[in-house]
């Protein structure tokens, strides 16, 4: 190979190979010295050492100067996994002056010591594994990495209190936002909280400041009542589709005086309030609660009798002294570019009905968590009134955690929020009522800054706590006791018996789920998504808000359940990502992407479909494929598939390839 | 000034190599002409002694169409090589080993076994086997050894071009002798026809569709085809999409899907393969039972991926058989 070299009129290939001991992760495992001796045997190797930490500084400087010294034209760094030091190293060999694309990598950690048990064995596979790096990395080629400039602007998907975090974050750095709100109102689940834990803050205190903020903020554009419909484009430069659906109510016009609600032919509520959780009812037009961001009504197009075609003298339209009511709205589109997404679209929480023993929709006495929030805060349905739905103050309440979590029928996860959220609602609801709480539990789980001290407070406030998955809740009576009761049947794990509890309420801790239709969404966007259906952060520990897409990052519980802090904690890393992106000004683009070559392609079309990131398109003049190298993610899909051998991936050709895996073959 | 020789020799062959050379039609006059034939024995009466008695070099360009399969045809392969200034391999099989190459899914005893033996139209009571020698009252009579493996003529000796297709399209080649007589010879190593797939030229690309999910293979002898639609897209195994184009669309035009004969394109290092990788990617069946079913219109995977080129594909044998005669 290396005569077919110098017929080529290259120059002589001079590799350098260095071997880490990382500390002890390789050499404990590795004889890296005997490796280091081989590898000086082979072909074109003209140094090959070992070195305790070859990405510090000293190791770096290592090959830096080994390159200098021994004019090395080819460098393999034998050590962990490429995705931890890869550009490390790269670096390191564009210092010593020639194309970072020459150094390759060997991951003899993750695959090597840490996976063996056999030192000698574990050795050998070092020595094969380097001589197919050797063999291969003379077929590297100088590449160059692309820049492609970024559009500074930033789309916001779901106004909850991720997507405002989120959108506040960056717009307060100058850069423009748009944000995307499903609901006529931003807010999101935490606007519906009475208070948070453990503090025991006002959500309405904290979250309404940060909702007015992103209304009167000039960055950021805010549409609510709206839906992104399609995104097109790469990092740094994506086209999107948002639909405003019509409000039928003109936003320039209106300034939510509530008239026309007023004013509306139906005198009482006549469908469910969505803010309240259908604890009352609302009418076809309305604001979903008073401190609704931004503050506008909308006429709901289901319940409204003349937009049913119905006959309605209208009286909502004269009520309007400002004529903002206007029934020929029709829903539009807004075409946007931005260089950035962040994707905050939340969650929903678990229909108790999918467990029927807890008789949730069967007993009127049986409420959901997030019920509980409406009837014990101040400005919902009963303004901070307990009152159960048969008209009864309770004095005995089961809080019922894990509903659908860690539960293999349902959701197996942990909902990570129901353990703090119980015990503040327990608080609150002895706080309101004097009842005595019963919280059943399978474990307490409160790993967060004043989590634990909460628990004990709310031990030392007289709160029963019962080990045990609920396994029934009824309204037989057993026992005269029991009578005019809902009975809680439990297994109490700790006494060790089955106990039977009446009590006048349940509260059942509704886990968290990802959105009905977080499929779409994800297929929209081009994310992944866990076996559960929360979208997939690129690396749950080094990459926790990024995603496999470029420029598209998470923020809140649609990644996976988390509370308060976490989420806002969770935004502004995404923020401060997507800030990244934005504030360089360009994306700078691997060049191990595929390419089609136009001599060799016959237009056989057999690659156009098969592009998980829509890279490829036919250029029908010339009867060719054509790849964007700006959306190629270099997956390789369409290189295998090619038939004519057309297209190649750089760093990946097949002569690298072949001649890798036949020189490890070779070793043995 | 004497006329260059030309030379053209058959090894494990069917004789359709020959045939192509005579189809070039008046045209073979007008070489005539030009060139002395050295060695032609499909044609013309010559003795392995002739050649033998020529110089080195001497042929300034030789044909040999056929794989390579005997101890003799081996001979004669080396004997030409050392004769010829250009050694050509024509045809599907002296360049890919073609169709006799699929011989190397059997070891050589079960193929013995076969044709003198268990094959139904055999009838041989006493069970005679070919032997390398016979002896009778005192005279030898002799025949090459047949050897382990089939293979191309270029895993037997050096050969400086090729001429593919099973057989040869008789435009290609009268080009390729045009160049070789005018002394302007391309880079050595070059397979004398276009480095682009058949669906280049192939008359029905329009047809397809670009979002193409084949469910179904259909086989050509149960199926009605359309003349005009893209084969693929009909459901029969085309490999234009992998296989080098100059042939004319010779099979396409008779209505027939490509089955391979040009071979793959100079950058691809394995054509079966490649095609399967082809057709995996766009086989719309993602579950197991429908895979299956899909590819019950493929009854034999090897005949119709390596129909042309099993020896020099990256299986290129039967595992099992003994490595005596690996190259």
């Amino acid at each position: 190979m290396m005569t077919e070299l110098h017929q080529n009129g290259q120059e002589e290939v001079r590799i350098g190979y260095f071997v880490c001991h990382c500390g002890t992760n390789i050499a404990a495992m590795i004889d890296v010295a005997a490796v280091a001796e081989y590898v000086s045997t082979l072909p074109n190797v003209v140094v090959s050492k070992d070195y305790r930490y070859m990405c510090s500084e000293a190791g770096q400087d290592l090959i830096v100067q080994d390159i200098k010294e021994h004019r090395l034209n080819r460098i393999v760094v034998a050590a962990c996994s490429p995705l931890l030091h890869e550009r490390t190293f790269r670096t390191a060999t564009q210092r010593g002056g020639i194309n970072p694309f020459f150094c390759h990598m060997v991951n003899i950690r993750e695959h090597g010591s840490w996976v063996h048990e056999d030192r000698a064995e574990a050795t050998e596979k070092a020595k094969a594994l380097a001589r197919g790096a050797i063999g291969r990395v003379k077929y590297h080629k100088a590449l160059e990495k692309r820049r492609e400039p970024v559009t500074p602007a930033a789309l916001v998907v779901g106004g909850g209190i991720a997507g405002i975090q989120a959108a506040l974050t960056l717009a307060n750095t100058g850069k423009k936002v748009y944000l995307v709100e499903r609901d006529p109102t931003i807010g999101g689940h935490m606007a519906k909280f009475d208070k948070t834990f453990p503090t025991l803050d006002c959500a309405a205190c904290i979250l309404t400041p940060k909702m007015s903020e992103v209304y009167a903020h000039p960055n950021i554009v805010l549409w609510t009542y709206s839906e992104v419909e399609g995104i097109e484009g790469y990092v740094g430069n994506y086209q999107v589709r948002v639909r405003r659906k019509a409000r039928y109510i003109d936003e320039e016009l209106c300034v939510g005086c509530l008239d026309c609600v007023d004013e509306c032919v139906f005198k009482v509520g006549n469908v469910d309030d969505e803010f309240n959780v259908g604890l009352s009812k609302r009418k076809p037009v309305y604001m979903p609660f008073p401190q609704a961001v931004p503050k506008l009504v909308v006429i709901d197009p289901v319940a409204c009798t003349h937009l049913n075609g119905g006959n309605c003298q209208k009286s909502c339209v004269d009520a309007c002294e400002r004529a903002a009511i206007n029934f020929d709205q029709t829903d539009t589109i807004e075409e946007i570019k931005v260089g950035a997404v962040i994707v905050a679209t939340g969650f929903k929480t678990f229909d108790p009905k999918r467990k029927p023993l807890y008789g949730y929709g069967k007993y009127p006495n049986v409420y959901t968590a997030l019920e509980v929030e409406r009837l014990v805060t101040s400005c919902g349905p009963t303004e901070g009134e307990v009152v159960c739905r048969d008209g009864r103050t309770p004095k005995k309440i089961g809080i019922v955690h894990c509903v659908g979590s860690r539960d293999h029928q349902t959701n197996r996860w942990c909902s990570r929020v129901c353990c703090m959220y119980s015990m503040k609602l327990a608080h609150l609801l002895h706080e309101h009522t004097g009842a005595e709480i019963y919280n059943f539990y399978i474990d307490i789980r409160a790993p967060g800054k004043g989590y634990e001290e909460f628990y004990e407070r709310l031990q030392e406030e007289g709160n029963h706590f019962i080990r045990g998955r609920v396994a029934e809740i009824t309204d037989i009576p057993k026992v005269a006791e029991e009578e005019g009761m809902l009975t809680i049947r439990v297994e109490d794990s700790l006494a060790g018996f089955v106990r039977r509890i009446p009590v006048d309420m349940v509260v059942l801790s509704t886990g968290l789920e990802p959105h009905a239709d977080s499929q779409d969404v994800r297929r929209m966007f081009n994310i992944s998504c866990s076996r559960e259906g929360f979208f997939l952060e690129r690396h749950p520990k080094l990459a926790p808000v990024s995603t496999t897409t470029d420029g598209v990052y998470l923020a809140g519980c649609c990644q996976g359940p988390k509370d308060i802090p976490d989420t806002v904690a969770q935004a502004g890393a995404a923020a401060a990502e997507a800030l990244t992106l934005l504030d360089t000004g360009y994306v700078e683009m691997e060049p191990s992407v595929s390419v089609v070559d136009p001599i060799f392609c016959s237009g056989c079309k057999t690659c156009l479909n098969l592009c998980p990131y829509h890279a490829i398109t036919r250029d029908d003049a010339k009867g060719v494929a054509v790849i964007n190298p700006v959306l190629c993610k270099g997956c390789g899909v369409c290189v295998a598939a090619c038939p004519s051998g057309a297209i190649t991936q750089n760093l990946f050709e097949d002569r690298e390839i072949f001649e890798e895996i036949e020189e490890v073959l070779a070793y043995a | 000034m004497p006329k260059p020789k030309i030379g053209f020799y058959w090894c494990a062959s069917c004789g359709g190599c020959e045939e192509s050379i005579v189809d070039v039609a008046e045209a073979i006059l007008e070489i005539a002409e030009l060139v002395d034939f050295a060695i032609w024995p499909v044609a013309m009466d010559f003795k392995r002694a002739d050649v033998e008695a020529l110089e080195d070099g001497a042929i300034t360009a030789t044909m040999i169409n056929g794989a390579i399969r005997t101890s003799e045809q081996e001979e004669m392969a080396r004997l030409l090589r050392r004769k010829s200034q250009v050694l050509i391999a024509y045809g599907s099989c002296a360049h890919t080993g073609g169709i006799p190459g699929l011989a190397n899914q059997f070891s050589r005893e079960a193929v013995m076994r076969y044709v003198y033996h268990d094959c139904p139209t055999v009838v041989n009571p006493q069970g005679t086997e070919p032997q390398t020698e016979y002896h009778d009252e005192g005279r030898v009579a002799t025949l090459p050894e047949f050897r382990d493996v089939v293979r191309s003529l270029d895993q037997v000796v050096d050969v400086d071009y090729y001429m593919p297709g099973c057989a040869p399209n008789p435009t290609l080649v009268l080009a390729a002798i045009r160049t070789l007589l005018s002394g302007v010879l391309p880079p050595k190593g070059s397979v004398l026809a276009p480095d682009i797939a058949l669906c280049d030229t192939c008359p029905r690309i329009d047809t397809k569709p670009v979002d193409l999910e084949v469910a179904t293979f259909k086989r050509t002898h149960l199926h009605k085809v359309d003349p005009d639609v893209c084969l693929l897209t009909q459901g029969f195994l085309c490999l234009g999409p992998a296989t080098r184009s100059g042939c004319g669309e010779r099979c396409i035009r008779g209505n027939m899907p490509c089955t391979g004969c040009f071979g793959p394109l100079s950058n691809v290092h394995d054509h079966g393969a490649k095609m399967l990788s082809a057709m995996t990617s766009i086989l719309a069946a993602e579950e197991e039972d429908d895979i299956d079913k899909a590819l019950e219109g493929i009854p034999d995977p090897v005949g119709s991926f390596y129909r042309y080129g099993l020896p020099v594909s990256m299986l290129r044998r039967k595992v099992d058989l003994p490595f005596g005669h690996r190259n």
